[in-house]
């Protein structure tokens, strides 16, 4: 800097605003270029979900777009799979093979095509593509990230954690978080965290690790992995033994109050007692009799035993829920050792969520109209606010904690209510919230009746054949994974290699690293992806990676579409898929293009496009055959999933101002750019809370077309769903489990949480492997797109494996000391630092640092590659086989998400000087060096 | 040597406050600050070995986690965000054989004068709290400006004009104003929340300030174990159903 500096120098010359993509949080940003090239990126200060602020990969950004590990050119495979040999070829010759091979399975057998898309925001567009090929094998990378998450809410209170809730930052008192590390929604959790802790609310950080998040936590509770369940469990214990619960809230908004018919033995055991319109039905202690659930003016039961008028008995549901929580087995007392805590605390805390919620209520003076009709002159909310992501999510008890915690927050009073958790429009939704996953049947255009992934809701909704056994490649849905709502892609390479070319032709991969971070066990999933059968072909016969990136897996490509990056492109981050709205209302965004492509790459969703038209996929093309949407914006504009709805839900109608639902707009796209690119509806005061029972709200919501109907979503504290599932393990109905996952579907799909030590572990020798090994993303970083960045790579270009001092001691290790960490998969070798903010019991590295020597354009003795590692090497997709040889997956029983957090371990100093970590693979190429031009 | 001019009794003193209850440690200040200077009046701000075995590079804003024992909180993780403090009597300067470095009179926010430093490297030695970065490409040494280029930017709309660390920090922790007028918001929040120097017994006297990380409590006792009934439900929970309720 001279002395002599202009300090008022503009910016650059330009300023586009869209919105980022450096992780899954979908910041608005402001753009500012100079000379046509990138000069600053900041946040959008009047953007939902930043609201001006950006995390470090957001403003790494512009060294991601000009990355050297970007790809730059369509690439053909020249040599072996797996060495990264190519060809650049162009894309006329791309798309050619593409729409040969898959039109060629449409024609035989459409789920012989396995797509399997990563971290991408287009499901809305990637799903439906799969629905109209006709193949049920489609999925997203849920099913190994947050499926326990939005099973468990979505089928407990019609809206889920993640990013699909928030805290009542404004109004919270005391505010619970389970297993939240950085992750999705990383910039409004640090916002609200920033206002709560600045209004003095307590804030509890329930999490192994003392790191991010859990270092400001006023209070921070080192649990033991996997034990989250219990210590919710006891909390309830405590709240039902002191009476501290919301008996109000309970009748008005959840089934506590519905009869649970009490027939052992019998086919509707277990069920709600209904009458004969359907309808759900309580004992009136006023009328004494009954009653349905849904009467006006009623005195429910909450305990007690009644007759039904068949003469069978009946329990109000939180007579169960009661009578399970106030046993001793989850007294502090009796969990405290397990959880690792001290059961003193766990009183405290129970005693703390009690003073909170029943003694410093949130009143606001706002009159709102419930969805029974009965008006009230104030919203009151118990300021108890919780939140859970990964720590709860990636265990395989997840789902049963998940939910427990949402009874937790039903007894008190606390789901979107003032002060506690609130659903993120366009949540709430019906339980549950659409149809049954797509699969059995196709439509006379080879469409599959419903969408690949949806929501069963009895046994007849699997996909499942005769014998009860997967018809998936991937075993969502089937008795391994009833609510396997989000499909189970780290078993995509394992059971497309065990299938064989009979059940899949073409792996297609978009935007997934499935060689490397994203693969449970990546030396096996290499293996398996270059695996030859004795024929010398290869065993998946055909791979296509989408990315655009030079990330490991493209070398396990046989074609790669190099993608745009994220300023280079159109998209929408839409209503249908994962919006960017908050409690105060609806929102969506687009990404616009910023800059042009220095290379000869396509956005992804415009060649999905391209894909369908040549494929003549219905919805996809006119009656003609011709395409219907010439670009990808296109669609975005015209595209219609019901009449009236499309992915943006703004600006439309041909005036641009209707919203939710309207005709198409053609300039709907230049409005969300003017309107610096996302549109958002402020929710009336009076639908702000309470939205599940909210009248206003949800006609309001009905009529924007986020809902299809007003009707009350009543909560669920016990679930129907789910008993339905286990009387079918009992011997009820025509589709039963196989023998093998019998007793197994009965145990898991209990119709409230349980808690089980997670499966892996609990198969597991303790003397051998007595630790447990978990990871977490670092806040600076994402996947492995942020950490191969130029300036993101400088703060933590190699991780290493933490461990309490006192766990190090007894190993007589010290700070950067080499181990070897083994685990019932295999070994690696890495090196170790020590803290004290640690369950003592656990070892922890960062995610994603580890990178192959050769790949995303790093020099090949980068510190990613020699001393970076990567856990996935000691975690399989597969538990050990039982005795009649079969593997079941290392999934959570009931929604098949991938039990990345339930690995143990062993950890022993290493004898040998050891300078790299273990283990290294053959250094890739990079793709286009070794790639030379095709001939004409 | 370099001599500072003599700040007066209500002299603007510009610099920054940094909330270390809720720094959660994430970096986005240090990226944000590298990319506006990287392009600003500072710019480049080189990065050596940008895909090797050594990855590094001129960053005005480190980022650093610790452990810390005793105290009102404990034991806890404390992130702590280290830039210039923009001392009042910043050895840095007095040091300075060209007169390279120096404090500006108006607002108290110390730079470097590239045309001048000769890359001898003695600020960085004097500097204590180690804030200064020395650019091997150029020779010359930089360090915050305090966004000099952005404060005072009139191309940027008002609500902008703020460094680009607090501009992008997500759990706005970090806080810029006039810590010389003891009625400015940085002053009260200082104020309220015992905000401390760094290392004051050296006597460099830095403008800025960080907040302590504090403890909020609920006060209660835990939850009393009640009597209980024969029928396995305690007493107070039979009363609460036994309530009349309605819906």
């Amino acid at each position: 800097m001279a002395k002599n500096i202009n300090i008022s120098q503009p910016v650059g010359d330009e300023v586009a605003y869209t919105t980022c993509y450096m992780c899954a949080c979908r910041c608005g940003i402001k753009v500012h270029l100079k000379d046509g090239k990138l000069r600053y990126i900041e946040g959008n200060r009047d953007h939902p979900v930043n609201r001006g602020v950006l995390c470090a990969k957001g403003s790494a950004g512009i060294m991601t777009a000009t990355s050297p590990s970007r790809l730059r050119k369509p690439l053909k495979r020249s040599g072996e799979r797996g060495t990264g040999t190519f060809v650049e070829i162009e894309w006329d010759e791309a798309m050619a093979i593409v729409t040969d091979r898959l039109a060629k399975i449409r024609a035989e057998d459409p789920n012989r095509l396995a797509f399997f898309t990563g971290r991408d925001q287009s499901q809305a567009l990637t799903g439906y593509f799969a629905q109209m090929f006709g193949t049920m094998n489609y999925a997203a990378h849920g099913g190994f990230c947050s499926v326990n998450m939005a099973a468990a809410g979505l089928y407990s209170i019609g809206g889920a954690f993640w990013e699909f809730g928030e805290p009542d930052w404004e109004h919270a008192k005391l505010f619970l978080m389970f297993g939240v590390a950085e992750d999705h929604d990383s910039n409004p959790i640090k916002l609200g965290l920033g206002v709560l802790k600045g209004r003095g609310a307590k804030f509890i950080s329930v999490n192994p690790v003392r790191t991010g998040y859990s270092a400001i936590a006023d209070e921070h509770v080192a649990i033991t992995p996997g034990t989250d369940g219990l210590l919710v469990m006891a909390l309830i214990h405590c709240l039902l033994e002191a009476g501290k619960i919301d008996a109000e809230f309970l009748v008005r908004y959840t089934n506590a109050h519905h009869l649970v018919i009490d027939a052992p033995g019998s086919a509707d055991h277990g069920l709600i007692a209904r009458n004969s319109d359907g309808a759900g039905l309580a004992y009136d202690r006023e009328a004494q009799g009954l009653t349905p659930a849904d009467a006006k003016g009623i005195n429910p039961a909450l305990l007690g035993s009644f007759v039904l008028p068949d003469g069978r008995k009946a329990q109000p549901a939180f007579a169960l829920v009661a009578q399970r929580y106030t046993d001793p087995a989850y007294a502090p007392e009796a969990v405290a050792d397990l959880c690792g805590l001290d059961a003193k605390d766990i009183r405290r805390i129970a005693g703390e969520i009690a003073e909170v919620a029943f003694n410093q209520p949130v009143i606001l003076n706002q009159p709102w109209t419930d969805s029974a009709g009965v008006r009230h002159e104030t919203m009151i909310g118990r300021p108890v606010a919780m939140h859970a992501m990964r720590g709860v999510s990636a265990h395989s008890n997840g789902f049963h904690t998940c939910r427990a915690i949402h009874v937790l927050q039903m007894l008190i009073g606390a789901v979107d209510t003032p002060g506690s958790w609130r659903y993120k429009s366009p949540y709430p939704k019906p339980i549950p919230p659409g149809p049954a996953p797509g699969g059995h049947q196709r439509q006379a255009n080879g469409a599959l009746d419903f969408p690949p992934l949806g929501f069963p809701r009895s046994p007849q909704d699997l996909l499942v054949g005769n014998d009860g056994e997967a018809l998936r490649l991937d075993r969502a849905f089937s008795w391994e994974a009833p609510l396997g709502l989000h499909g189970m892609m780290h078993m995509a390479i394992g059971e497309a290699y065990a299938a064989g070319r009979e059940r899949v032709d073409t792996l297609f991969l978009f935007m997934a690293n499935m060689a490397w971070n994203s693969a449970m066990n990546p030396a096996e999933s290499s293996r398996m992806l270059t695996a030859r059968d004795p024929d010398g072909n290869y065993r998946i016969p055909f791979v296509i990676v989408a990315d655009a990136f030079a990330s490991e897996t493209v070398a396990y490509a046989d074609l790669v579409l190099p993608d745009a990056t994220y300023l280079e492109r159109y998209d929408c981050i839409s209503l249908l898929d994962r919006p960017i709205g908050s409690a105060h209302g609806p929102a969506d965004a687009i990404r616009v293009p910023v800059i042009k492509p220095d290379r000869d790459v396509r956005a992804f969703q415009g060649v999905l496009l391209d894909l369908a038209g040549r494929l003549k996929l219905p919805n996809f093309v006119d009656a003609d055959g011709k395409p219907l949407y010439k670009s990808y914006p296109d669609y975005m504009i015209n595209h219609q999933r019901k009449p009236g709805v499309g992915p943006l839900a703004g600006f439309r109608g041909r005036d641009g101002k209707a919203f939710g639902k309207g005709e198409s707009n053609p300039d709907q796209i230049s409005s969300y750019v003017e309107n610096h690119a996302f549109w958002r509806h402020h929710l009336p005061a009076d639908q702000l809370y309470f939205k599940h029972g909210n009248r206003a709200y949800l006609e309001g919501a009905k009529a924007m077309g986020l809902i299809d109907s007003s009707e009350q979503i009543v909560l669920n504290l016990y679930s129907e769903i789910i008993q339905r599932f286990r009387l079918a393990a009992e011997g009820h109905g025509p589709h039963q489990p196989p023998e093998r996952l019998r007793a197994a579907t009965k145990r898991f799909m209990d119709p409230l949480p349980i808690w089980y030590q997670p499966v892996e572990e609990a198969e597991n020798d303790a003397t051998a492997f007595p630790l447990h090994a978990l990871t977490q993303r670092p806040m600076p970083m994402y996947h492995s797109w942020g950490s191969q960045n130029q300036w993101l790579r400088q703060i933590l270009p190699e991780n290493r494996l933490y461990l309490h001092t006192s766990l190090a001691k007894r190993h007589g290790l010290g700070n950067e000391d080499w181990v070897h960490l083994t685990s019932r998969n295999g070994t690696i070798t890495c090196q170790v630092r020590l803290m004290d903010g640690l369950a003592p019991d656990t070892v922890w590295t960062w995610n994603a640092i580890g990178k192959r020597s050769g790949t995303w354009a790093l020099a090949k003795d980068a510190p990613e590659s020699q001393r970076g590692f990567l856990l996935n090497h000691i975690i399989s997709e597969y538990l050990p086989p039982d005795n009649a040889g079969h593997r079941r997956s290392n999934s959570d029983p009931v929604t098949g998400q991938a039990a990345w957090f339930d690995v143990m371990v062993r950890i022993e100093p290493c004898r040998a000087p050891t300078r790299t970590s273990q283990p290294q693979f053959p250094v890739l190429p990079p793709p286009h060096a070794s790639a030379t031009k095709a001939r004409p | 040597m370099t001599s500072l001019s003599q700040p007066w009794p209500g002299a603007t003193k510009l610099g920054l406050v940094i909330d270390l209850d809720t720094c959660v440690g994430c970096h986005a200040c240090a990226v944000s600050c590298k990319e506006w200077n990287h392009g600003g009046a500072s710019g480049p701000l080189p990065d050596y070995d940008s895909r090797g075995p050594n990855p590094d590079g001129l960053w005005f804003n480190r980022i650093h986690s610790y452990e810390t024992e005793g105290g009102a909180c404990g034991s806890r993780t404390v992130n702590f965000p280290r830039s210039c403090l923009h001392c009042e009597q910043p050895q840095c300067v007095t040091v300075c054989p060209t007169g390279a470095s120096y404090k500006r009179a108006e607002d108290g926010i110390v730079l470097v004068n590239a045309d001048i430093c000769i890359g001898c490297k003695l600020c960085s030695w004097a500097c204590p709290y180690g804030a200064r970065e020395f650019d091997e490409d150029e020779g010359v040494m930089k360090k915050c400006t305090l966004c000099v280029d952005r404060i005072y930017n009139e191309t940027l709309p008002e609500a902008e004009r703020e460094p680009a660390c607090v501009a992008a920090c997500p759990s706005r922790a970090r806080h810029f104003g006039d810590l010389g007028d003891p009625d400015s918001a940085v002053s009260l929040l200082v104020l309220a929340r015992g905000g401390v120097e760094l290392m004051p017994e050296l006597g460099y006297k830095p403008t800025n300030r960080y907040l302590p990380p504090r403890k909020a409590v609920v006060p209660t006792g835990p939850v009393e174990k009640p009597v209980r009934m024969g029928t396995g439900f305690s007493a107070s929970l039979l009363s609460l159903v036994d309530r009349v309720l309605s819906r």
